[in-house]
């Protein structure tokens, strides 16, 4: 399709240059141009349909190639689109995460794309073209990444105010690896080991966190937010937008407004001892 | 005796002052109002796109926050997209069709008067939310559900909602007065085969923009009563449907890019063969395209939606039309390329444009016949890609004809002409900075940048192509500053320019330059599609009797002709100035705000008021019966 349309430019282009070289030169004669009709049906109507139909025969059959996964898909994934994350449940396994999705290499896998709010739309340029996910339907779609890697993906439809900030990753494993990795992510939250985590522990409960997040096998099941129960195992945080370290950790959870202006989480209040053992805690969630 | 141009002009004189400001029917000095209006909201938008460039010349910059960035993408596209584009060629139509035609107004002058004010008072409407910073924030689509009152509680949506239901009156009004003044004011001979190209522009704009208009009218009544009273029309978790508005909003949407675009390129058909000294190829092919551009756009609005999740064979029917609309563009293109090929080609500033337009709209065109195959659609929309697109089209297909025309027609409004250094200086730098502005976000689109995004990550590659986007936007806005340096020099000191400073085709030049106030000293009967290089009469002078004039010296007169062959039917009495449309208008700008501000009393108040004011509109006077 580039090379047609650079085609077609380069013709549209030649002629501008003709005449504008015509429109230089002193005198010409005005000729009777009887080639002016003819030259307008062959070039403005039947070399384009000519040319637009043969695009759209091959549109047609790479829209049905795309609709189509390689393979019987092996496994079905949740994306819910929320204001502004992802939550990504891995059907009856019972893992739950967010903002980083998980498949193995070489498979194909099924979306199945709702939200929870207003429409955002699901965009991982690299591997699959976007779909949006409309408030009251479900949208399906498929992924396979052929080579292991984390693929960049983002919100591609205006969503509000951090639309911007709707980041995702997906993070292609080879089959055992990601086996082992869901085999985890459906597990319930370990037990806290040290004494700090374990403070950390309480801090979570008492706090405001658990009024949003869930760390599933403590009492904390909220859905507001995104589930943390392995929170230590993500690479980013605020979806996408922070690396997952304790300090930026540390500064999301007291003024999440900074780096996020309009995000849902509010600012939290902690003591610097609280917080520190909060930290522990969230990272002892592997 | 007095001379035919001074009872003429006793009896279409209008005195001077505001209260004539304010009352004027005159399609010339509506025509300029529309045009000065187009270009200051011309001025807020590019203001608006100057900000969001600035916030994005590199990667997680902080110029301004997320919200004011949602208020200036949004009223930048609002702004050009209803504010500047249609209310200037609107302007030109107003100015011109009725001069083109050989007629003394548009058919109906109050209601046009009315268009205007409606247009200014929409406009101001919609800009007073910048006052409590409160403009409106989710694009110019304005999708649901965000847009709901649960996900945008603010007045910004209203002010939104209801300035373009306000704007509906005006572009309705001036879409009717568009359509029977083109059919039923031609001077005699002027039969539908003799009609300039921008006259058919003019014309298929009217019918797009009557059945473009409702649905638009239609969603956004919806969403207001979504948004006021509570009703579900958009809300899926009560039954609603957020895809309705989709539906709507793109029914009306995507005509409505080719109602932007249809006056211009009827603008380059008369440019065109003024500075090549022949008539343009393919009169008719023009013609039926630029007819059938106008029908096909009302089939293709799926386009927009192809990710939205509807069925493949629904969408295998839009992408054919979209394939399909392409052609009677190309019937366009590959015309005027033929006549630049067999004419002469006078490089004047107006055709330096004609020419980046030719340039720009076919770049635009063939990224748009890609949107049209599925596949790739579905990885660029809501891209930069599309983002780039837009701009070539509509830059492209319309703005750079309308700044041709400024250069082109302004001698005949101001009667005198632009400085042709001045020009060539403004259209090289707008034609570099648009392209350099432009050209790169196909490709940071292509990289995988979303639209609509006020701050992007460092190290995706974006940063540099997003740079050279902002440098450019810069020295397109300094090419566009230009222009109006130069009009403003033209206005004060500029060469005068005579009746046909360009030698062209067409009546509005067998007058003087500005027109009198009545247009024509008599009525001119045509016997050409280009009356003024075959009807030598019409060069010495007014057309006398002998050579088929119709004088209509005696009264507040135009004539009225046949639709199709313009045989003269009857003499129409215009009306006079009249306080009644912007009185109106005021009425129904209180109303509005009430709306917006939950005010029962100036609801009503407002809403009586302009009731009122219509009723005065056609009180009757004892006179002849006035349209």
């Amino acid at each position: 399709m580039f090379w047609i349309s650079l085609a077609v430019f380069a013709v549209v282009v030649a002629f501008l240059a003709v005449a504008y070289v015509r429109g230089h030169r002193k005198q010409t004669q005005l000729t009777e141009a009887r080639w002016g009709g003819p030259f307008v049906v062959v070039s403005g109507i039947v070399a384009p349909s000519l040319i637009l139909a043969g695009v759209f025969v091959v549109s047609l059959n790479d829209m049905m190639a795309l609709s189509t996964p390689p393979q019987q898909p092996s496994l079905t994934i949740d994306i819910i689109g929320h204001d502004w994350w992802w939550e990504v449940r891995y059907g009856s396994s019972g893992a739950v995460t967010a903002n980083e999705i998980h498949i193995p290499t070489g498979e194909s896998v099924q979306l199945r794309l709702t939200t929870d709010d207003v429409i955002h739309s699901f965009w991982v340029p690299q591997l699959q073209a976007k779909t949006d996910l409309i408030s009251g339907e479900v949208n399906t779609m498929w992924l396979q990444a052929d080579e292991p890697g984390r693929y960049r993906g983002q919100c591609a439809e205006f969503c509000g105010l951090q639309h911007a900030n709707m980041i995702f990753y997906v993070i292609a494993d080879e089959p055992r690896e990601f086996e082992s990795w869901l085999a985890n992510e459906a597990s319930q939250a370990p037990e806290p080991a040290e004494a700090g985590a374990s403070r950390g522990e309480s801090v979570f409960l008492q706090s405001s966190c658990a009024g949003c997040h869930a760390v599933r096998g403590t009492e904390a099941d909220a859905d507001l937010g995104p589930d943390l129960t392995h929170l230590a195992q993500r690479e980013t945080i605020a979806s996408g937008v922070l690396d997952n370290t304790r300090s930026e950790l540390a500064g999301w959870i007291i003024d999440p407004q900074s780096a996020k202006p309009g995000a849902i989480m509010p600012p939290t209040e902690l003591s610097p001892a609280d917080l520190d053992a909060l930290l522990d805690y969230l990272e002892s969630l592997e | 005796m007095a001379s035919v141009a001074e009872r003429l002009e006793g009896i279409w004189g209008e005195r001077p002052g505001l209260i004539t400001w304010l009352q004027t029917v005159d399609h010339k000095k509506l025509g300029f109002k529309y045009l000065y209006t187009g270009m200051v909201f011309f001025v807020f938008g590019g203001i608006e796109s100057l900000v969001i460039r600035a916030q994005l010349a590199d990667a997680n910059l902080e110029v301004v926050d997320p919200e004011t960035y949602n208020q200036m993408f949004s009223m930048h596209g609002t702004t050009m997209m209803f504010l500047f584009i249609v209310p200037v060629l609107s302007g030109f139509g107003n100015y011109f069709v009725p001069l083109m035609i050989g007629a003394r107004d548009m058919a109906f002058p109050r209601l046009n008067a009315f268009g205007y004010w409606a247009f200014l008072g929409a406009g101001i409407f919609m800009h007073s939310s910048f006052l409590i910073g409160k403009a409106p924030n989710n694009g110019w689509f304005n999708y649901v559900p965000l847009a709901n009152s649960e996900f945008t509680p603010g007045v910004n949506i209203d002010f939104y909602v209801l300035g373009l239901i306000f704007l509906g009156f005006s572009t309705t009004a001036g879409a009717i007065n568009f359509i029977v003044t083109i059919l039923k004011l031609r001077a005699p001979g002027m039969s539908i085969n003799r009609m300039p190209i921008f006259v058919w522009g003019e014309l298929a704009l009217g019918l797009a923009v009557v059945f473009a208009q409702p649905p638009l009218t239609a969603a956004l009544v919806m969403l207001e009563l979504d948004r006021k009273l509570g009703f579900h029309f958009f809300d899926s978790t009560q039954g609603g449907d957020a895809v309705l508005w989709q539906h709507l909003f793109w029914i009306f949407g995507h005509p409505w890019v080719y109602i932007l675009v249809l006056p211009a390129f009827g603008l380059v058909s008369m440019m065109i063969p003024a500075f090549t000294r022949r008539p343009m190829i393919g009169y008719i092919y023009i013609v039926v395209a630029e007819m059938a551009v106008a029908l096909i756009g009302f089939g293709v609005w799926v386009h927009h939606m192809f990710a939205v999740g509807i069925p493949q064979i629904a969408l295998s029917f839009t992408s054919l039309s979209s394939f399909m609309v392409t052609i009677p563009s190309a019937i366009q293109v590959f015309a005027w390329l033929a006549t630049l090929i067999a004419g002469k080609p006078i490089l004047k500033t107006p055709m330096l444009f004609v020419l980046g337009f030719v340039f720009t709209f076919v770049l635009g065109g063939l990224s748009g016949v890609m949107f049209a195959a599925i596949p790739f659609d579905l990885q660029t929309t809501d891209s930069y890609f599309v983002v780039a697109h837009i701009h070539y089209v509509i830059i492209g297909g319309s703005v750079f004809p309308i700044f041709g025309g400024l250069y082109y027609w302004l001698p005949k409004m101001t009667g005198r002409m632009l400085d042709e250094r001045l020009g060539k200086l403004s259209f090289w730098l707008m034609f570099a900075g648009f392209n350099l502005a432009f050209f790169p976000m196909h490709i940071s689109g292509l990289l995988g940048q979303p639209r609509r995004t006020y701050t992007y990550q460092e190290g995706l590659g974006w940063d540099i192509w997003n740079l050279l986007s902002t440098i450019g936007a810069f020295v397109l806005a300094l090419g566009i500053l230009i222009t109006f340096i130069n009009w403003y020099k033209s206005m004060k000191s500029g060469e005068p320019a005579g009746p046909d400073p360009w030698e062209a085709e067409t009546l509005e030049w067998s007058t003087s330059s500005p027109p009198p106030e009545y247009n024509f000293e008599s009525i001119p009967a045509v016997r050409s599609l280009h009356p003024m290089w075959e009807q030598p009469e019409l060069r010495r002078g007014p057309q006398r009797p002998e050579d088929g004039a119709y004088l209509l010296a005696s009264g507040h007169e135009t004539l009225a002709t046949s639709m199709l062959d313009a045989t003269p039917q009857a003499v129409v009495e215009m009306p006079h100035e009249s306080p009644w449309p912007v009185t109106v208008t005021v009425a129904m700008m209180v109303s509005f705000y009430g709306v917006l501000f939950d005010s029962a009393l100036l609801t009503a108040g407002g809403t009586v008021a302009s009731m009122a004011a219509v009723a005065g509109w056609f009180w009757p006077t004892g006179e002849t019966q006035e349209t």
